[in-house]
């Protein structure tokens, strides 16, 4: 009984981390181009990654952490611009194309010895050199807060101040988006997602509409970068291709073109992640399970559940938990 | 261009007495048509008289020219799919654009509504040059087009689909998106004018569905009643009846004159003969990518080069047609065939 609690508990605290609130931001992006535009972004991991760069360095140079958290949304921006410049013109695939290679790219330069200085190559940033001015602007009384099962020192790199402001984040992120899709211009936006040709008949300027969806989703995608950053290290190769593929799955799993579909996909999919590597820890060392499923494969095989995963939402229920079974009947293509 | 000129000359020439011409069939449609044409508004009365005086000759100036094309070529590879050496769009009237499969309509449409872009070639809208623009831009001077192939928004409800067509709307701006107050008159004046032009194509209760949800006829209107939402000056219907059933053909016909008669310009690309015939006051025949023909329905259908070429020397006999199976009938059918 106690075990059974223990991994319930440990699902709850999923729920709420920060990391959970990082994909979740990253995902609201990423329905900004998927879910409004009809854009095919495969690279979101790169957008965060970008993100996580532009704070840590900007940090350790000694900018003050709102300035950081700035470069940090210029970085995306940037790179959203550098991608959608070239691609936007072609047909939807290559954009899906050039943004997997592109993240792919970033993570490359991250991790190479060229950019060492800065990026300390392939070990990445440690948490400490860049967390200090985020630690700081805690307005959180020193020690510890018990919340229902739930422990956590005040302040800190695991703790209740990162998990408010990362939340308070995607709260602000959700607030932004809904205010910007429910008017004309985002009705332009699922004008494109439906027929980009349709919508420029109509003397719409579709190509710059795609750039400031492709740079607004950027941009959130390099504000969940910072998120995800700030109760770890920032690491390159743990901001790869795994993590554009969970955020897929966060957004497709949540229903895409829904307002809190993004949110309510990261809690479910990292909750039912967590429940399901400690149930089968705990399964396959207290039971006979354990000859099958052992301790050091529990990982992989969770891995491998997430691609099944998302291939029977795909296949079974593409418009996710939120979305309108309805609004999907009409295959368009 | 000797095709053009043996075009040209055949055009002066032919109509109506070309070898063997069977009686003009007057179906009911045809004579539906005659008694409907008949202009209402002074714009388009006013081009009919203009067109009256113009020689049915290709390249012909037209009194009141809205769009003006010159030496227009469009090259695939090695294949020139469109070469028009001159053509003047009268302003008011019901132009026909037809032709062959594989004439170069749909592609001279494109390269006119910025949607391609041409080899060489320069062409004017309302005086003002459309070289170079996009498709968009040539949307905003007021020339706005439908496709071959209906584009509803199918997710997006018809009503949306009707204001997202509304122009310069302040809400489309991001920076201002975000502030309802900044656009909602904008909108709610866009939401009425969209639900008279519903109401007008008999659309109005389907407002809140899906436009995935209507019948291929319902999208070609709702598609027409989209382009009206941008207040256009001349609208470019691509097959407007393509794929439409016959009920609705009349109705869409009946939309396409309206146009006209509120004053504005249509160009439009059809198969359908009777439709033509039905509706245009002028017509223009393109084969191989040039045009070889253009005139008043009636006469260029006569032309004898465009009937031979383009249409097949037998496009008016039914083929269900019992007399068909007349050997006498046939037997000089074939008989005119060997003469050519």
């Amino acid at each position: 009984m106690d075990e059974f609690l223990r991994i319930l508990t440990q699902s709850l605290a999923e729920i709420i981390a920060p990391t959970t609130a990082a994909f979740a931001i990253a995902a609201i992006g990423l329905n900004l181009h998927f879910g409004y535009t009809g854009l095919l972004n495969m690279g979101q991991a790169g957008f965060m990654l970008l993100g996580a760069y532009g704070f840590g360095i900007a940090t350790i140079a000694g900018f003050p952490f709102y300035l950081a958290l700035l470069v940090a949304l210029a970085a995306g921006l940037l790179f959203a611009l550098i991608l959608g410049i070239p691609t936007l013109q072609l047909r939807g695939d290559y954009l899906a194309i050039v943004t997997i290679s592109a993240a792919e790219i970033i993570r490359w330069i991250g991790r190479s010895t060229w950019l060492q200085e800065w990026t300390g190559g392939a070990s990445g940033l440690q948490g400490r050199n860049y967390k200090g001015t985020f630690q700081d602007l805690s307005p959180l009384p020193d020690g510890r807060t018990v919340i229902g099962p739930l422990e956590y020192i005040n302040t800190g790199s695991d703790s209740w101040w990162t998990r408010i402001f990362a939340w308070g984040l995607v709260a602000l992120a959700l607030l932004f988006v809904w205010l910007i899709t429910r008017s004309p211009w985002g009705r332009v936006l699922k004008g494109i997602r439906e027929d980009e040709d349709a919508v420029r008949a109509l003397g719409k300027n579709v190509y710059s509409y795609k750039l400031q969806s492709l740079m607004l989703g950027g941009m959130l995608g390099a504000l969940g970068g910072v998120v995800y950053v700030l109760p770890l290290t920032i690491a390159p190769d743990a901001m790869g291709r795994t993590m554009t593929f969970f955020t897929w799955t966060v957004l497709l799993l949540g229903g895409a073109a829904t307002v809190f579909g993004p949110v309510l996909g990261a809690m479910v999919f990292f909750g039912a992640y967590m429940l399901m590597r400690t149930g089968m820890r705990a399964l396959a060392e207290n039971t006979g399970v354990g000859d099958i499923i052992t301790t050091t494969n529990v990982e992989q095989i969770g891995g491998m559940l997430v691609g099944i995963t998302l291939m029977l939402l795909v296949i079974f229920r593409p418009q996710g938990i939120l979305g309108n079974k309805k609004e999907l009947a009409f295959d368009v293509r | 261009m000797s095709a053009d000129m043996s075009a040209e000359t055949s055009a002066e020439n032919a109509p109506g007495n070309g070898p063997g011409t069977s009686p003009e069939p007057e179906s009911v449609v045809d004579a539906a048509a005659a008694a409907a044409v008949a202009p209402t508004s002074a714009v388009a009365a006013e081009a009919r008289d203009d067109l009256a005086q113009v020689e049915p000759v290709v390249g012909a100036p037209k009194p009141d020219a809205i769009l003006v094309a010159d030496d227009v070529v469009r090259r695939f590879g090695g294949m020139t799919a469109v070469d028009v050496t001159h053509l003047e769009v009268q302003r008011g009237a019901i132009t026909a654009l037809i032709g062959p499969n594989g004439a170069g309509k749909t592609t001279f449409f494109n390269l006119l509504t910025g949607f391609d872009t041409p080899q060489s070639g320069t062409w004017s809208f309302e005086g003002r040059s459309l070289h170079g623009k996009s498709g968009a831009r040539v949307a905003q001077q007021g020339m706005v087009r439908t496709f071959q192939l209906t584009k509803a928004l199918s997710r997006l409800t018809v009503l949306q689909n009707m204001l997202l067509a509304a122009p310069k709307n302040p809400g489309e701006r991001f920076w201002l998106s975000w502030l309802p107050f900044t656009w909602k008159a904008h909108e709610k004046a866009a939401t009425d004018k969209a639900m008279e032009l519903l109401a007008r194509f008999k659309l109005d209760d389907k407002a809140g569905d899906f436009a995935g949800s209507l019948s291929g006829g319902q999208r070609k209107l709702l598609e027409m009643a989209r382009a009206l939402m941008t207040d256009p000056t001349m609208i470019m219907l691509d097959e407007p009846m393509a794929g439409v059933n016959p009920a609705l053909v009349q109705s869409l016909l009946g939309h396409v004159q309206a146009l006209r008669d509120e004053g504005m310009t249509v160009l439009f690309v059809e198969h359908d003969m009777h439709a033509v015939r039905h509706i245009s006051d002028w017509v223009v025949v393109m084969a191989e990518g040039r045009i070889v023909a253009e005139g008043p329905p009636r006469a260029v259908m006569q032309d004898q080069a465009v009937v031979d070429a383009y249409l097949g020397a037998h496009h008016d006999t039914d083929l269900g047609d019992d007399s068909l199976l007349d050997p006498e009938i046939l037997a000089r059918l074939e008989a005119e065939e060997e003469k050519r």
